[in-house]
């Protein structure tokens, strides 16, 4: 049992070498999906097993902890890891058909390598108790990402791909500067063992300062507002399946990161009056007000899509920082409903591309009315982003609400209120330009082969979009897996 | 008959038309079989629902918590869940009843005027059916808002139908305005009685009495009012005619009884439910509130008398009459809640017949507005006889059904406890609205029997041209809401017993 925890780091970690060896794309294609296929039954099964709020711990090498690296899984690091495995094997069940279209045959199988480094990182971080381990995680999903991004069909990719360079950097080495002040005042990397003593070093001037640079690193990669930047350019140039899989599960990650931070790592008490809960707050209302507005305003998919993730960040922001287990409940919860959400978008965007060649808004007009099975998941999923009763969507908003009339902070629930009306507005763009405006002719410039293929989304994309879409609605229902993960986690966040 | 076939029953009222959709949509090729499906399909529904009443214990209006069926329970407390009550029980067996009236009219107005993509017509009919279903019977108001916004995304297809601009556009005004509304007050709404009171679901007496300070509860009730725009309260009442671009038993079945009652029904549930009429009288909730309603019947009417398109002056007529009922609810007394509740019904069969009408109008004459309609009568006595007895019950006058609730709704607004001045202004408005009422609506029927052809072409010429009655399936159709009408005047009893229910409490 304890050694599943590792093989989902061992297993990508040895697959994605091979992979880049090989150079056949159909075979690392197969390869990439079992290796996402595999991970997700791991980390299904060891959800099952930490639900009701037990641990399994595996020490790496065998080195007692606080020495050697120790991974202690309880709910929510399984959640994220089933959240992660599984948005890559539907990314990767899209890339089959969208990824020969978009990159350079040569570098496909160097696309599958980076992709499961990039997997690889990801679990990483969402599984270790090791707070320098994380780091080299992130750093190991860091690089791939920008390599996935650089991948990207226009030459704006590499400028997307370098400015997320330089601020992904900059954010990682905030984050190590942090954790080596910690370091230096705790002589500790264990996440545990640090908790644990954390009262004999507390009044060191160091310790404060680690958790600022750790938070200001962690929200740059989370892209919390006003440090989101780099986020529209880098989803909105990178091939679609690369969008697909970040969209849904990077910014969610770094979310977790935080999390950890924030509740497991430093007390709750100890940075509960560093006025950190007011302006994370005040920062998550400002990001779903201005993620909204500015997804309103593009007229390009999937950059309207990846303002309106910097919206959604700001929700699981405000959950967290309400400090109550409802709020924390809505942004763990938030962490899973988001990522089908935005997969599912992501997914269709990319269907939208394949065929049409553009996701310029103006230029999908009419659309809609030749798929209508694409557009028809396409709406479902928007459905779910406004928060639609009976899709995920709602389940995550009304938690939030909630938990903010338990606290009685209004000004969230004015934020929730305007920032769903503001969802609507940009939704019903998308709805529009696809199904309500007038066909427009598709210029010839804009098909980049004339062979049919281009008239049909292949069965393996909407099948992935299908999948998306109907998560979107089962887990709106049946709300028992999610709940019961995302509230295990919760009370044991709080506990601490 | 045990709680466990009670429900199983719901849960078959709700299924049944979706399966019917499905088969339907593989018959595409055989048309014969494929129209003997949806009415097989609509029949059982009926029985389904007739059982349902049969069983149906009138004592008390929520049903035993043993026949409630939960489909899911997304948030603790807050279930997708269904229960048989007399209420829904009336608003289904009206829905499903007419839906077989409708099923025969349909072939012969849809093969007459040889419309397109039959198929998928018939099965988003089923489909928009069973939305109906799952309204009459949800169990609370998360379910009713769930599948109140189902309704609304299954009928635009319907809308739309034709595919033309006009459709396109009527189609956006059509989703614009009833969901916009929905989600901009209704869903407030609802999450502010969750937060009041804790709990969603319909309870006797209501459940914000006691929870919600009085002074908030005419500002609630008026999200809710228009949060419904289902229910065609003014200004949000656009949707209704831009609907009409749809095919003729689309604005019939749907546009006049299950959509517009889906959203009446609710106001009501609401009214007495979640609310309760106690609470909005101590409260004086609906001494201004009162005002919409009444506004609307009159404003309606006569818009309704300037409307030169058929349908768009029955929907005008519909807007009116559907306030009647909302007025009835706002009331708020005795007489007022029963006569909206019949209402429901006796508008039901009458507006249907004169929907079908129309539509035979058009099938067999190509015509839509009424200035063309002159002489029409001699060539069509049936379908203007139709029309004739579907005016009256909607004027309220004897020998059809319409009259018991106007009866109710009148002496409702006499027993009206608020402002002098309100009380006249009603009294007031319910009598211009019923001149009015005969006026646009009797004026048709009069023009087609007694005017002569305006043109030179005489009757001779109009038999010579072609111009007969529709096809039969369409006159049989036509027949049976009719006849139901008249019955209804001698025998109420069934529609009576189930409304009466609302005032046990």
């Amino acid at each position: 049992m304890e050694q599943l925890t590792i093989l989902l780091i061992v297993i990508p970690l040895m697959c994605a070498p091979i992979t880049a060896l090989i150079p056949s794309e159909k075979i690392t294609w197969a390869l990439t999906l079992i290796v996402s296929l595999i991970s997700l039954a791991i980390s299904f099964y060891i959800l099952y097993e930490v639900i009701d709020g037990k641990h399994v711990i595996y020490e790496l090498g065998g080195w007692r902890p606080p020495w050697g690296i120790e991974y202690k899984i309880d709910s929510l690091n399984a959640f994220v890891a089933v959240i992660v495995s599984g948005i890559s094997a539907l990314a990767c069940l899209f890339a089959y058909r969208s990824v020969p279209s978009e990159i350079d045959k040569k570098t496909i199988p160097l696309f599958y390598a980076a992709f499961q480094l990039c997997l690889l990182g990801l679990l990483g971080i969402s599984l270790t108790g090791d707070i320098f381990n994380l780091f080299v995680f992130l750093e190991i999903s860091s690089l791939a990402t920008y390599a996935l991004i650089s991948m990207g069909k226009h030459r704006k990719a590499l400028t997307a791909a370098f400015s997320y360079l330089i601020l992904g950097t900059i954010g990682a080495t905030f984050f190590l500067i942090g954790v080596g002040f910690l370091f230096a005042a705790s002589g500790s990397l264990n996440t545990a063992d640090i908790a644990s003593r954390f009262s004999s070093f507390e009044d060191m001037q160091l310790v404060e300062t680690a958790l600022i640079f750790m938070v200001m690193g962690i929200a740059l990669k989370a892209a919390i507002f006003p440090l989101h930047s780099w986020l529209p350019n880098a989803y909105g140039q990178a091939p679609s399946a690369v969008s697909v899989f970040l969209s849904a599960t990077a910014t969610k990650v770094s979310i977790y990161v935080l999390l950890r931070i924030l509740f497991d790592l430093y007390p709750v008490e100890y940075w509960v009056d560093m006025l950190l809960p007011q302006i994370m707050l005040s920062l998550g209302c400002a990001a779903v007000i201005y993620g909204s507005y500015r997804a309103w305003q593009q007229v390009e998919m999937k950059r309207l899509l990846a303002f309106s993730s910097v919206a959604q960040i700001g929700y699981m922001v405000i959950g967290l920082s309400m400090l109550n287990e409802l709020g924390l409940i809505a942004s763990i919860i938030h962490l899973f409903n988001h990522a089908v959400i935005k997969a599912t978008l992501f997914i269709g965007a990319g269907i939208l591309l394949y065929r049409a060649n553009t996701t310029q808004l103006k230029s999908l007009r009419g659309l809609g009315k030749d798929m209508p099975w694409t557009f028809a998941a396409i709406a479902l999923a928007g459905l779910s982003l406004i928060g639609v009763p009976g899709t995920v969507g709602f389940v995550t908003k009304w938690y939030l609400l909630e938990a903010a009339v338990e606290k009685g902070l209004w000004i969230v629930v004015a934020t929730i209120v305007v920032g769903s009306v503001l969802a609507i507005a940009y939704v019903w763009k998308i709805v529009e330009n696809l199904y309500f405006r007038s066909k427009r002719k598709i210029h010839i410039h804009d098909v980049s082969s004339g062979d049919d293929g281009v008239a049909k989304a292949p069965k393996t994309m909407t099948m992935a979009l299908w999948i998306g879409a109907i998560m979107c609605i089962i887990f709106g229902l049946n709300t028992e897996l999610s709940f019961q993960a995302a509230s295990s986690a919760a009370t044991a966040l709080l506990e601490r | 008959m045990n709680q466990l076939d009670m429900t199983l029953l719901i849960i078959l009222s709700i299924i049944v038309p979706v399966v019917g959709g499905i088969i339907v949509s593989r018959l595409g090729k055989h048309i014969n079989i494929r129209e003997a499906a949806t009415l097989i399909t609509a029949l059982a529904l009926f029985v389904i629902n007739l059982l349902i009443y049969v069983n149906l214990d009138l004592s008390h209006e929520n049903a035993v918590a043993s026949s409630r069926f939960v489909f899911a329970e997304p948030i603790e407390g807050l279930a997708i869940a269904f229960s048989a009550t007399a209420f829904g029980s009336l608003f289904a067996i009206i829905a499903s009843g007419l839906w077989i009236a409708t099923s025969i009219y349909a072939i012969g107005y849809m093969r007459g005027h040889h419309e397109k993509h039959q198929t998928r017509f018939y099965v988003l009919f089923a489909i928009a059916i069973a939305g109906v279903m799952a309204v009459a019977y949800s169990d609370n108001l998360f379910t009713l808002f769930l599948f109140y916004e189902i309704l609304t995304v299954s009928t635009y297809p319907l809308v739309t139908h034709s595919g033309n601009r006009e459709a396109r556009k009527g189609g956006k005004t059509y989703i614009l305005i009833l969901m916009g509304s929905s989600i901009l007050f209704f869903l407030p709404a609802m999450i502010i009685v969750w937060f009041v009171s804790g709990t969603l679901s319909f309870q006797e007496g209501g459940i914000l009495a006691g929870n919600l300070d009085a002074i908030w509860a005419a500002p609630l009730l008026a999200l809710f009012l228009f949060g419904i725009s289902k229910a065609g309260l003014m200004p949000l009442h656009k949707w209704l005619p831009s609907a009409m671009v749809a095919p003729t038993p689309v604005s019939a079945l749907l546009h006049a009884v299950a959509v517009v009652k889906a959203g009446v029904f609710s106001v009501m549930k609401i009214v007495v439910f979640i609310f309760g009429t106690d609470f909005i009288t101590e409260s004086n909730a609906n001494h201004w509130l009162i005002w919409l309603p009444l506004i609307t019947i009159v404003v309606a009417s006569f818009i309704a008398l300037r409307k030169d398109n058929l349908k768009e002056r029955l929907a005008y007529s519909t807007v009116s009459q559907l306030s009647y009922i909302i007025l009835g609810a706002l009331l708020a007394n005795e007489a007022g809640i029963l006569g909206g509740t019949m209402h429901i019904a006796m508008h039901a069969f009458a507006k249907i017949s004169l929907f079908f009408a129309a539509g035979a109008i058009l099938v067999a004459t190509h015509k839509k507005y009424v200035s063309q309609l002159s002489g029409l009568g001699r060539t069509m006595p049936f379908t203007f006889t139709v029309f004739t007895i579907g005016t009256l019950s909607i004027i309220g006058l004897p020998f059809f059904g319409g009259m018991w609730s106007k009866w109710y709704l009148l002496s409702g607004s006499l027993s009206f406890q608020g402002p002098e001045f309100t009380y006249w202004a009603i009294l007031t408005g319910l009598a211009i609205s019923s001149i009015l009422n005969t006026y646009y609506l009797l004026s048709i029927p009069m023009t087609a029997f007694f005017n002569k052809a305006d043109n030179d072409s005489s009757n001779a010429s109009q038999h010579a041209s072609g111009i007969k009655e529709a096809p039969v399936a369409c006159l049989i159709g036509m027949a049976i809401p009719t006849c139901i009408t008249v019955y209804l005047f001698f025998d109420p009893q069934l529609f009576y017993r189930l409304a009466a229910t609302l005032n046990q409490f």
